[in-house]
Protein backbone atom coordinates (compact mmCIF):
# COMPACT_ATOMS: atom_id res chain seq x y z
CA UNK A 1 0.00 0.00 0.00
CA UNK A 2 2.68 2.55 1.08
CA UNK A 3 4.53 1.97 -1.62
CA UNK A 4 1.48 2.26 -4.40
CA UNK A 5 1.14 5.72 -2.43
CA UNK A 6 4.75 6.41 -3.04
CA UNK A 7 4.08 5.73 -7.05
CA UNK A 8 1.05 7.72 -6.95
CA UNK A 9 2.97 10.48 -5.82
CA UNK A 10 5.62 10.43 -8.38
CA UNK A 11 3.26 9.82 -11.48
CA UNK A 12 0.49 11.84 -10.35
CA UNK A 13 1.14 15.12 -10.86
CA UNK A 14 2.93 14.22 -14.37
CA UNK A 15 0.43 12.62 -15.58
CA UNK A 16 -1.83 15.28 -14.74
CA UNK A 17 -0.08 17.80 -16.55
CA UNK A 18 0.68 15.57 -19.46
CA UNK A 19 -3.26 14.55 -19.94
CA UNK A 20 -3.58 18.75 -19.61
CA UNK A 21 -1.35 19.46 -22.23
CA UNK A 22 -2.62 16.64 -24.34
CA UNK A 23 -6.31 17.87 -23.97
CA UNK A 24 -5.51 21.77 -24.51
CA UNK A 25 -3.47 20.96 -27.40
CA UNK A 26 -5.34 18.35 -29.13
CA UNK A 27 -7.25 21.05 -31.83
CA UNK A 28 -4.84 23.68 -31.75
CA UNK A 29 -4.58 25.47 -35.07
CA UNK A 30 -1.93 28.00 -33.42
CA UNK A 31 1.38 27.07 -35.91
CA UNK A 32 3.77 27.72 -32.63
CA UNK A 33 2.08 24.97 -30.39
CA UNK A 34 1.04 22.22 -32.43
CA UNK A 35 -0.94 19.51 -30.77
CA UNK A 36 1.11 17.11 -28.46
CA UNK A 37 -0.09 14.24 -30.43
CA UNK A 38 1.99 15.33 -33.18
CA UNK A 39 5.07 15.97 -31.30
CA UNK A 40 4.92 12.63 -29.91
CA UNK A 41 4.70 11.53 -33.34
CA UNK A 42 7.68 13.11 -34.42
CA UNK A 43 9.54 12.28 -30.98
CA UNK A 44 9.10 8.67 -32.15
CA UNK A 45 9.33 8.62 -35.87
CA UNK A 46 12.26 10.86 -36.12
CA UNK A 47 14.29 11.16 -32.99
CA UNK A 48 13.79 7.42 -31.65
CA UNK A 49 14.68 6.78 -35.85
CA UNK A 50 17.26 7.58 -38.06
CA UNK A 51 18.40 10.73 -36.04
CA UNK A 52 18.88 8.43 -32.82
CA UNK A 53 22.42 7.56 -34.59
CA UNK A 54 23.14 10.35 -37.13
CA UNK A 55 21.97 13.32 -34.73
CA UNK A 56 21.96 12.21 -30.81
CA UNK A 57 25.05 9.67 -30.66
CA UNK A 58 27.45 12.28 -32.39
CA UNK A 59 25.95 14.74 -29.79
CA UNK A 60 26.76 12.40 -26.78
CA UNK A 61 30.14 11.18 -28.28
CA UNK A 62 31.36 14.59 -27.55
CA UNK A 63 29.77 15.45 -24.62
CA UNK A 64 31.28 12.49 -23.30
CA UNK A 65 35.06 13.42 -24.64
CA UNK A 66 34.83 16.73 -23.41
CA UNK A 67 33.35 15.91 -19.59
CA UNK A 68 36.14 13.06 -19.95
CA UNK A 69 39.09 15.76 -20.56
CA UNK A 70 37.55 18.34 -18.33
CA UNK A 71 37.29 15.31 -15.23
CA UNK A 72 40.82 14.37 -15.87
CA UNK A 73 42.51 17.54 -16.24
CA UNK A 74 40.37 19.48 -13.46
CA UNK A 75 40.99 16.58 -11.06
CA UNK A 76 44.36 16.60 -11.44
CA UNK A 77 45.03 20.17 -11.29
CA UNK A 78 42.64 20.45 -8.61
CA UNK A 79 44.64 18.09 -6.17
CA UNK A 80 47.48 19.89 -7.26
CA UNK A 81 45.93 23.37 -6.46
CA UNK A 82 44.59 22.32 -3.09
CA UNK A 83 47.55 20.32 -2.00
CA UNK A 84 50.04 22.73 -2.21
CA UNK A 85 49.34 26.56 -0.39
CA UNK A 86 51.43 28.97 -2.43
CA UNK A 87 50.12 27.42 -5.33
CA UNK A 88 46.58 27.69 -4.70
CA UNK A 89 47.64 31.54 -3.39
CA UNK A 90 49.43 32.27 -7.00
CA UNK A 91 46.27 31.48 -9.26
CA UNK A 92 43.25 31.90 -6.93
CA UNK A 93 42.43 35.56 -8.31
CA UNK A 94 43.05 33.88 -11.90
CA UNK A 95 40.79 31.24 -11.54
CA UNK A 96 38.39 32.54 -10.19
CA UNK A 97 38.73 34.89 -13.30
CA UNK A 98 38.35 32.01 -15.61
CA UNK A 99 35.59 30.35 -13.63
CA UNK A 100 33.79 33.73 -13.78
CA UNK A 101 33.43 34.04 -17.78
CA UNK A 102 30.92 32.96 -19.23
CA UNK A 103 31.58 29.47 -21.06
CA UNK A 104 29.89 30.08 -24.36
CA UNK A 105 31.83 32.90 -24.92
CA UNK A 106 34.42 31.15 -25.77
CA UNK A 107 33.00 29.19 -28.86
CA UNK A 108 33.47 32.46 -30.76
CA UNK A 109 37.20 32.07 -29.91
CA UNK A 110 38.05 28.96 -30.12
CA UNK A 111 35.96 28.64 -33.49
CA UNK A 112 38.84 30.73 -35.03
CA UNK A 113 41.23 28.13 -33.70
CA UNK A 114 40.18 24.81 -33.79
CA UNK A 115 38.05 25.81 -36.84
CA UNK A 116 33.91 24.16 -36.48
CA UNK A 117 34.89 20.66 -36.61
CA UNK A 118 34.48 17.79 -33.29
CA UNK A 119 37.81 19.11 -32.10
CA UNK A 120 36.27 22.82 -31.14
CA UNK A 121 33.23 21.23 -29.85
CA UNK A 122 35.04 19.43 -27.51
CA UNK A 123 37.28 21.79 -26.35
CA UNK A 124 34.77 23.77 -25.92
CA UNK A 125 32.70 21.36 -23.93
CA UNK A 126 36.37 20.67 -21.66
CA UNK A 127 37.18 24.46 -21.03
CA UNK A 128 33.85 24.95 -20.17
CA UNK A 129 33.58 21.95 -17.40
CA UNK A 130 36.59 21.69 -16.20
CA UNK A 131 36.26 24.98 -13.78
CA UNK A 132 33.85 23.57 -11.48
CA UNK A 133 35.71 20.39 -11.36
CA UNK A 134 38.75 21.78 -10.54
CA UNK A 135 37.67 23.99 -8.23
CA UNK A 136 35.59 22.00 -6.03
CA UNK A 137 38.46 19.41 -6.07
CA UNK A 138 40.67 21.75 -4.88
CA UNK A 139 38.40 22.62 -1.93
CA UNK A 140 37.81 18.95 -1.56
CA UNK A 141 41.30 18.44 -1.19
CA UNK A 142 42.47 21.42 1.15
CA UNK A 143 39.55 20.13 3.47
CA UNK A 144 40.75 17.13 4.20
CA UNK A 145 40.76 15.91 7.67
CA UNK A 146 44.31 17.12 9.48
CA UNK A 147 43.93 14.62 12.08
CA UNK A 148 43.77 11.86 9.41
CA UNK A 149 46.00 13.63 7.35
CA UNK A 150 48.37 13.58 10.19
CA UNK A 151 47.77 10.70 11.24
CA UNK A 152 48.54 8.96 7.23
CA UNK A 153 51.92 11.32 7.57
CA UNK A 154 52.28 9.64 11.06
CA UNK A 155 53.07 5.94 8.91
CA UNK A 156 54.84 7.40 6.05
CA UNK A 157 51.90 6.86 3.76
CA UNK A 158 52.95 9.37 1.38
CA UNK A 159 52.59 9.60 -2.42
CA UNK A 160 50.08 7.30 -4.84
CA UNK A 161 49.18 5.66 -1.49
CA UNK A 162 48.76 8.93 0.13
CA UNK A 163 46.88 10.45 -3.20
CA UNK A 164 44.80 6.79 -3.05
CA UNK A 165 43.95 5.94 0.27
CA UNK A 166 43.47 9.14 1.66
CA UNK A 167 43.46 12.03 -0.57
CA UNK A 168 40.85 11.35 -3.47
CA UNK A 169 38.38 8.82 -1.25
CA UNK A 170 38.40 12.29 1.26
CA UNK A 171 37.84 14.47 -1.44
CA UNK A 172 35.35 12.65 -3.38
CA UNK A 173 32.24 14.19 -2.28
CA UNK A 174 33.24 17.48 -3.31
CA UNK A 175 35.26 16.13 -6.48
CA UNK A 176 30.98 14.38 -7.35
CA UNK A 177 29.85 17.99 -6.64
CA UNK A 178 31.79 19.44 -8.98
CA UNK A 179 31.54 16.67 -11.03
CA UNK A 180 27.57 17.03 -11.14
CA UNK A 181 27.73 20.74 -11.92
CA UNK A 182 30.52 20.25 -14.82
CA UNK A 183 28.21 17.81 -16.34
CA UNK A 184 25.39 19.97 -16.61
CA UNK A 185 27.56 23.13 -17.82
CA UNK A 186 28.44 20.25 -20.22
CA UNK A 187 25.07 19.58 -21.46
CA UNK A 188 24.24 23.52 -22.07
CA UNK A 189 27.76 23.42 -24.11
CA UNK A 190 27.18 20.60 -26.40
CA UNK A 191 24.42 22.55 -27.71
CA UNK A 192 25.70 25.95 -27.79
CA UNK A 193 28.65 24.33 -29.54
CA UNK A 194 26.61 22.79 -32.09
CA UNK A 195 23.96 26.24 -33.10
CA UNK A 196 27.14 27.80 -34.52
CA UNK A 197 28.55 25.87 -37.06
CA UNK A 198 27.83 21.89 -37.64
CA UNK A 199 26.45 19.38 -39.73
CA UNK A 200 25.27 16.79 -37.16
CA UNK A 201 24.27 16.76 -33.27
CA UNK A 202 21.24 17.66 -31.79
CA UNK A 203 21.34 21.53 -30.96
CA UNK A 204 21.97 21.53 -34.85
CA UNK A 205 19.12 19.76 -35.91
CA UNK A 206 16.99 21.58 -33.45
CA UNK A 207 17.31 24.96 -34.57
CA UNK A 208 17.44 23.19 -38.39
CA UNK A 209 14.07 22.29 -37.33
CA UNK A 210 13.35 25.61 -35.92
CA UNK A 211 14.48 27.51 -39.11
CA UNK A 212 12.75 25.73 -41.59
CA UNK A 213 9.41 25.86 -38.89
CA UNK A 214 9.02 22.36 -38.94
CA UNK A 215 7.18 23.10 -35.45
CA UNK A 216 6.71 19.86 -33.99
CA UNK A 217 9.96 18.04 -34.97
CA UNK A 218 11.27 21.60 -33.16
CA UNK A 219 9.10 20.52 -29.81
CA UNK A 220 10.54 16.39 -30.32
CA UNK A 221 13.65 17.73 -30.08
CA UNK A 222 13.43 20.06 -27.17
CA UNK A 223 11.56 16.94 -25.16
CA UNK A 224 14.35 14.94 -26.60
CA UNK A 225 16.91 17.50 -25.24
CA UNK A 226 15.28 17.37 -21.64
CA UNK A 227 15.09 13.93 -21.74
CA UNK A 228 19.04 13.48 -22.05
CA UNK A 229 19.27 15.62 -19.43
CA UNK A 230 16.96 14.29 -17.12
CA UNK A 231 18.69 10.88 -17.77
CA UNK A 232 22.02 12.11 -17.63
CA UNK A 233 22.01 13.21 -14.11
CA UNK A 234 19.49 10.07 -13.60
CA UNK A 235 22.70 7.98 -14.69
CA UNK A 236 24.87 10.61 -12.19
CA UNK A 237 23.47 10.09 -9.56
CA UNK A 238 22.89 6.33 -9.69
CA UNK A 239 26.89 6.51 -10.18
CA UNK A 240 27.02 8.93 -7.15
CA UNK A 241 25.09 7.09 -4.59
CA UNK A 242 26.97 3.77 -5.28
CA UNK A 243 30.50 5.53 -5.56
CA UNK A 244 29.55 7.47 -2.32
CA UNK A 245 27.69 5.08 -0.27
CA UNK A 246 29.66 5.54 2.44
CA UNK A 247 29.84 8.58 2.49
CA UNK A 248 26.37 8.67 2.74
CA UNK A 249 25.94 6.03 5.39
CA UNK A 250 28.15 8.07 7.24
CA UNK A 251 26.31 11.15 6.77
CA UNK A 252 23.18 9.67 7.97
CA UNK A 253 24.85 8.07 11.11
CA UNK A 254 26.36 11.70 12.07
CA UNK A 255 23.15 12.99 11.66
CA UNK A 256 20.94 10.14 13.69
CA UNK A 257 23.99 10.28 16.40
CA UNK B 1 15.61 14.02 -2.25
CA UNK B 2 17.20 14.21 1.10
CA UNK B 3 20.73 12.30 -0.08
CA UNK B 4 21.60 14.95 -2.27
CA UNK B 5 21.49 17.33 0.24
CA UNK B 6 24.95 17.75 1.35
CA UNK B 7 25.97 17.59 -1.82
CA UNK B 8 24.42 20.77 -2.77
CA UNK B 9 25.23 23.01 -0.09
CA UNK B 10 28.77 22.02 0.59
CA UNK B 11 28.89 23.56 -2.94
CA UNK B 12 28.96 27.16 -1.74
CA UNK B 13 32.04 26.30 0.87
CA UNK B 14 34.17 25.48 -2.67
CA UNK B 15 33.16 28.90 -3.77
CA UNK B 16 34.58 30.84 -0.62
CA UNK B 17 37.90 28.92 -1.09
CA UNK B 18 40.43 31.71 0.29
CA UNK B 19 38.26 32.53 3.46
CA UNK B 20 38.64 29.16 5.41
CA UNK B 21 41.66 28.23 3.95
CA UNK B 22 43.55 31.94 5.80
CA UNK B 23 41.76 30.66 8.94
CA UNK B 24 42.94 27.01 9.01
CA UNK B 25 46.81 27.81 7.89
CA UNK B 26 47.28 30.57 8.90
CA UNK B 27 50.90 30.35 9.72
CA UNK B 28 52.10 31.95 6.48
CA UNK B 29 55.65 32.08 5.71
CA UNK B 30 57.39 34.64 3.02
CA UNK B 31 54.68 36.09 0.83
CA UNK B 32 51.25 36.81 1.55
CA UNK B 33 48.18 35.42 -0.52
CA UNK B 34 47.22 38.72 -1.99
CA UNK B 35 50.52 39.37 -3.14
CA UNK B 36 51.07 35.93 -4.68
CA UNK B 37 47.34 36.46 -6.62
CA UNK B 38 48.49 39.70 -7.89
CA UNK B 39 51.93 38.34 -8.97
CA UNK B 40 49.76 35.09 -10.44
CA UNK B 41 47.22 38.16 -12.75
CA UNK B 42 51.04 39.70 -13.49
CA UNK B 43 51.66 36.21 -15.01
CA UNK B 44 48.87 35.38 -16.72
CA UNK B 45 49.44 38.97 -18.48
CA UNK B 46 52.49 38.15 -19.04
CA UNK B 47 52.34 35.10 -20.73
CA UNK B 48 49.56 36.47 -22.64
CA UNK B 49 52.21 39.32 -23.97
CA UNK B 50 55.44 37.52 -24.72
CA UNK B 51 53.66 33.82 -26.03
CA UNK B 52 52.37 34.72 -28.71
CA UNK B 53 55.33 37.36 -29.80
CA UNK B 54 57.97 34.16 -29.91
CA UNK B 55 55.51 32.38 -31.71
CA UNK B 56 54.74 29.92 -29.07
CA UNK B 57 51.34 31.05 -29.65
CA UNK B 58 50.03 31.39 -33.36
CA UNK B 59 49.62 35.02 -33.46
CA UNK B 60 46.91 35.13 -35.76
CA UNK B 61 44.41 33.88 -33.31
CA UNK B 62 46.16 34.79 -30.22
CA UNK B 63 46.71 38.84 -29.84
CA UNK B 64 49.34 39.87 -27.36
CA UNK B 65 47.90 41.56 -23.86
CA UNK B 66 48.60 45.18 -25.20
CA UNK B 67 46.60 44.34 -27.93
CA UNK B 68 43.68 43.51 -26.09
CA UNK B 69 44.26 46.17 -23.68
CA UNK B 70 44.16 48.62 -26.55
CA UNK B 71 41.08 46.99 -27.42
CA UNK B 72 39.63 47.09 -24.05
CA UNK B 73 40.15 50.37 -23.74
CA UNK B 74 38.55 51.95 -27.30
CA UNK B 75 35.80 49.54 -26.11
CA UNK B 76 35.42 51.60 -22.97
CA UNK B 77 35.33 54.84 -25.31
CA UNK B 78 32.49 53.78 -27.11
CA UNK B 79 28.61 54.40 -26.22
CA UNK B 80 27.61 51.21 -28.07
CA UNK B 81 29.70 49.21 -25.45
CA UNK B 82 28.49 51.20 -22.48
CA UNK B 83 24.53 50.96 -23.66
CA UNK B 84 25.30 46.89 -24.58
CA UNK B 85 26.83 46.26 -21.39
CA UNK B 86 23.61 47.78 -19.74
CA UNK B 87 20.87 46.03 -22.11
CA UNK B 88 23.00 42.96 -21.06
CA UNK B 89 22.81 43.84 -16.97
CA UNK B 90 19.37 44.99 -17.57
CA UNK B 91 18.35 41.31 -18.43
CA UNK B 92 20.07 39.91 -15.73
CA UNK B 93 18.67 41.63 -13.30
CA UNK B 94 15.52 41.48 -14.47
CA UNK B 95 15.51 37.81 -14.98
CA UNK B 96 17.33 37.38 -11.82
CA UNK B 97 14.73 39.42 -9.64
CA UNK B 98 11.39 37.13 -11.56
CA UNK B 99 13.44 33.91 -10.77
CA UNK B 100 14.25 35.05 -7.36
CA UNK B 101 10.77 36.17 -6.44
CA UNK B 102 9.12 32.91 -7.98
CA UNK B 103 11.71 30.53 -6.24
CA UNK B 104 11.05 31.65 -3.12
CA UNK B 105 7.26 31.93 -3.03
CA UNK B 106 7.44 28.59 -4.54
CA UNK B 107 9.46 27.05 -2.23
CA UNK B 108 7.98 28.58 1.15
CA UNK B 109 4.64 27.40 -0.35
CA UNK B 110 5.61 24.06 -1.57
CA UNK B 111 8.38 23.91 1.26
CA UNK B 112 5.81 24.08 3.93
CA UNK B 113 3.39 21.14 3.30
CA UNK B 114 4.28 17.64 3.06
CA UNK B 115 1.73 16.99 0.75
CA UNK B 116 2.68 19.45 -1.77
CA UNK B 117 6.23 18.29 -1.37
CA UNK B 118 5.42 14.92 -2.32
CA UNK B 119 3.13 15.83 -4.96
CA UNK B 120 5.95 17.88 -6.94
CA UNK B 121 9.29 16.22 -6.32
CA UNK B 122 9.22 13.71 -9.49
CA UNK B 123 8.21 17.03 -11.48
CA UNK B 124 10.62 19.05 -10.04
CA UNK B 125 13.30 16.60 -10.78
CA UNK B 126 12.43 16.02 -14.04
CA UNK B 127 12.03 19.48 -14.93
CA UNK B 128 15.29 20.99 -13.32
CA UNK B 129 17.55 18.71 -15.36
CA UNK B 130 16.43 19.93 -18.31
CA UNK B 131 19.12 22.44 -19.98
CA UNK B 132 17.61 25.68 -20.69
CA UNK B 133 19.49 26.27 -23.81
CA UNK B 134 16.71 23.67 -25.27
CA UNK B 135 14.19 26.55 -25.48
CA UNK B 136 16.72 28.98 -27.54
CA UNK B 137 14.61 27.42 -30.54
CA UNK B 138 11.31 28.77 -29.11
CA UNK B 139 11.88 31.91 -27.60
CA UNK B 140 13.61 32.46 -31.06
CA UNK B 141 10.14 31.65 -32.59
CA UNK B 142 7.78 33.63 -30.03
CA UNK B 143 9.96 36.78 -29.13
CA UNK B 144 12.41 37.31 -32.09
CA UNK B 145 15.33 39.18 -30.17
CA UNK B 146 13.63 41.26 -27.98
CA UNK B 147 14.67 40.95 -24.31
CA UNK B 148 11.84 38.46 -23.78
CA UNK B 149 13.73 35.57 -25.32
CA UNK B 150 16.76 36.56 -23.17
CA UNK B 151 14.50 36.47 -20.34
CA UNK B 152 12.76 33.16 -20.89
CA UNK B 153 16.26 31.49 -20.79
CA UNK B 154 17.69 33.52 -18.19
CA UNK B 155 14.59 33.25 -16.02
CA UNK B 156 14.03 29.46 -16.67
CA UNK B 157 17.92 28.54 -15.46
CA UNK B 158 17.36 30.62 -12.44
CA UNK B 159 14.60 29.87 -11.25
CA UNK B 160 15.35 25.90 -10.08
CA UNK B 161 18.44 27.07 -8.53
CA UNK B 162 16.77 29.40 -6.34
CA UNK B 163 13.98 26.69 -5.69
CA UNK B 164 15.31 23.92 -4.88
CA UNK B 165 17.47 25.93 -2.21
CA UNK B 166 14.58 27.20 -1.06
CA UNK B 167 13.39 23.88 -0.89
CA UNK B 168 16.23 22.21 1.34
CA UNK B 169 16.06 25.45 3.62
CA UNK B 170 12.24 25.24 4.73
CA UNK B 171 12.76 21.88 5.31
CA UNK B 172 15.49 22.33 7.64
CA UNK B 173 12.93 24.31 10.30
CA UNK B 174 13.47 22.81 13.47
CA UNK B 175 10.35 21.54 14.59
CA UNK B 176 10.29 22.06 17.96
CA UNK B 177 10.79 26.21 16.94
CA UNK B 178 7.67 25.45 14.63
CA UNK B 179 5.33 23.44 17.47
CA UNK B 180 6.56 26.12 19.65
CA UNK B 181 5.37 29.05 17.13
CA UNK B 182 2.03 27.18 16.26
CA UNK B 183 1.39 26.45 20.15
CA UNK B 184 1.95 30.13 20.49
CA UNK B 185 -1.23 30.79 17.69
CA UNK B 186 1.09 32.12 15.21
CA UNK B 187 -0.78 32.53 12.05
CA UNK B 188 0.75 31.17 8.64
CA UNK B 189 2.71 34.57 7.65
CA UNK B 190 4.00 35.04 11.27
CA UNK B 191 5.22 31.06 11.10
CA UNK B 192 6.80 32.44 7.76
CA UNK B 193 8.11 35.29 8.95
CA UNK B 194 9.34 34.55 12.18
CA UNK B 195 10.40 30.74 11.49
CA UNK B 196 10.98 29.50 8.23
CA UNK B 197 12.33 32.70 6.79
CA UNK B 198 15.52 33.07 9.45
CA UNK B 199 15.62 29.49 8.64
CA UNK B 200 15.80 28.91 4.99
CA UNK B 201 17.90 32.42 4.82
CA UNK B 202 21.34 30.81 5.02
CA UNK B 203 20.08 28.48 1.64
CA UNK B 204 18.00 31.48 -0.16
CA UNK B 205 21.35 33.11 0.02
CA UNK B 206 23.23 30.66 -1.25
CA UNK B 207 20.57 29.89 -4.08
CA UNK B 208 20.99 33.98 -5.20
CA UNK B 209 24.88 33.84 -5.34
CA UNK B 210 24.53 30.80 -7.60
CA UNK B 211 21.04 31.80 -9.53
CA UNK B 212 23.13 35.28 -10.25
CA UNK B 213 26.18 33.19 -11.83
CA UNK B 214 24.07 30.79 -13.82
CA UNK B 215 21.35 33.75 -15.13
CA UNK B 216 24.54 35.87 -16.27
CA UNK B 217 25.71 32.93 -18.13
CA UNK B 218 22.66 32.53 -20.29
CA UNK B 219 22.01 36.19 -20.45
CA UNK B 220 25.53 36.61 -22.51
CA UNK B 221 24.58 33.24 -24.09
CA UNK B 222 21.25 34.27 -25.20
CA UNK B 223 22.70 37.47 -26.96
CA UNK B 224 25.51 35.58 -28.33
CA UNK B 225 23.12 32.60 -29.83
CA UNK B 226 19.76 34.80 -30.71
CA UNK B 227 20.99 37.96 -30.95
CA UNK B 228 19.16 40.27 -28.49
CA UNK B 229 21.55 43.52 -28.00
CA UNK B 230 24.07 43.19 -25.18
CA UNK B 231 27.55 41.99 -24.97
CA UNK B 232 27.64 38.95 -25.98
CA UNK B 233 25.88 40.18 -29.68
CA UNK B 234 28.94 42.96 -29.97
CA UNK B 235 31.58 39.87 -28.95
CA UNK B 236 29.54 37.91 -31.98
CA UNK B 237 29.69 41.19 -34.05
CA UNK B 238 33.55 41.58 -33.45
CA UNK B 239 34.18 37.41 -34.05
CA UNK B 240 32.55 37.46 -37.34
CA UNK B 241 34.18 40.66 -38.64
CA UNK B 242 37.82 39.85 -38.04
CA UNK B 243 38.62 41.90 -34.99
CA UNK B 244 39.83 39.41 -32.71
CA UNK B 245 41.45 41.85 -30.17
CA UNK B 246 38.27 43.14 -29.30
CA UNK B 247 36.43 39.99 -29.27
CA UNK B 248 39.38 38.82 -26.42
CA UNK B 249 38.61 42.26 -25.15
CA UNK B 250 35.01 41.11 -24.55
CA UNK B 251 35.66 37.75 -23.29
CA UNK B 252 37.80 39.88 -20.71
CA UNK B 253 34.86 42.21 -19.93
CA UNK B 254 32.43 39.16 -19.59
CA UNK B 255 34.69 37.68 -17.08
CA UNK B 256 35.28 41.18 -14.95
CA UNK B 257 31.75 41.42 -14.44
CA UNK B 258 31.11 38.10 -13.33
CA UNK B 259 33.64 38.24 -10.99
CA UNK B 260 31.94 41.36 -9.79
CA UNK B 261 28.56 39.68 -9.49
CA UNK B 262 30.36 36.84 -7.56
CA UNK B 263 31.94 39.35 -5.37
CA UNK B 264 28.84 41.47 -4.61
CA UNK B 265 26.74 38.50 -3.97
CA UNK B 266 29.23 37.10 -1.76
CA UNK B 267 29.13 40.65 0.02
CA UNK B 268 25.25 40.78 0.48
CA UNK B 269 25.47 37.45 1.92
CA UNK B 270 27.52 38.27 4.43
CA UNK B 271 25.93 41.28 5.23
CA UNK B 272 22.74 39.23 5.31
CA UNK B 273 23.60 36.51 7.42
CA UNK B 274 25.84 38.45 9.68
CA UNK B 275 24.17 37.00 12.70
CA UNK B 276 24.12 33.23 11.21
CA UNK B 277 26.99 30.72 13.37
CA UNK B 278 28.15 29.94 9.45
CA UNK B 279 29.62 33.88 8.83
CA UNK B 280 31.40 33.72 12.77
CA UNK B 281 33.73 31.84 11.05
CA UNK B 282 32.90 28.24 11.87
CA UNK B 283 32.74 25.79 8.98
CA UNK B 284 28.78 25.09 8.96
CA UNK B 285 29.12 21.49 6.59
Amino acid sequence: MRVLRRIGFAVGLPVVLFALWWVTSASSTDFYFPPLSRIVDSLVEEWFGPRLADDVLPSLLRLAAGFFIAAVVGITLGVLIGTYKRLRDLLEPVLEFFRAIPPPVVVPILMLIFGIEDTMKIVVIAFGCMWPILLNTAEGVRAVDSVLSDTARTYRIDGVARLRNLILPAASPQIFAGLRQGLSVAIILMVISELFAASDGLGFAIVQAQRSFAIPEMWAGMLMLGLLGFLLSLLFRIVESRWLAWYHGLRRAQRAS
Amino acid sequence: MSDTAPVTVVEPAAADAGAPAAATRGRSRGASPVLLGALGLIALVALFEILPRIGVLPAQFFPTSTEIGSALVDELGRSAFWTALLDTLQGWALGLAIAAVAGIVLGIVIGSSPLLRELTASTIEFLRPIPSVALIPLAVLLFGTSIESKLLLVVYAAFWQMLIQVLYGVQDVDPVAQDTARAYRFDFWARVRYVTWPTALPYVMTGLRLSAAVALILAVTAELVIGNPGVGNRLAVAQSSGAIATTYALVVVTGLVGVVVNLLFRFIERRALSWHPSQRGEVAL
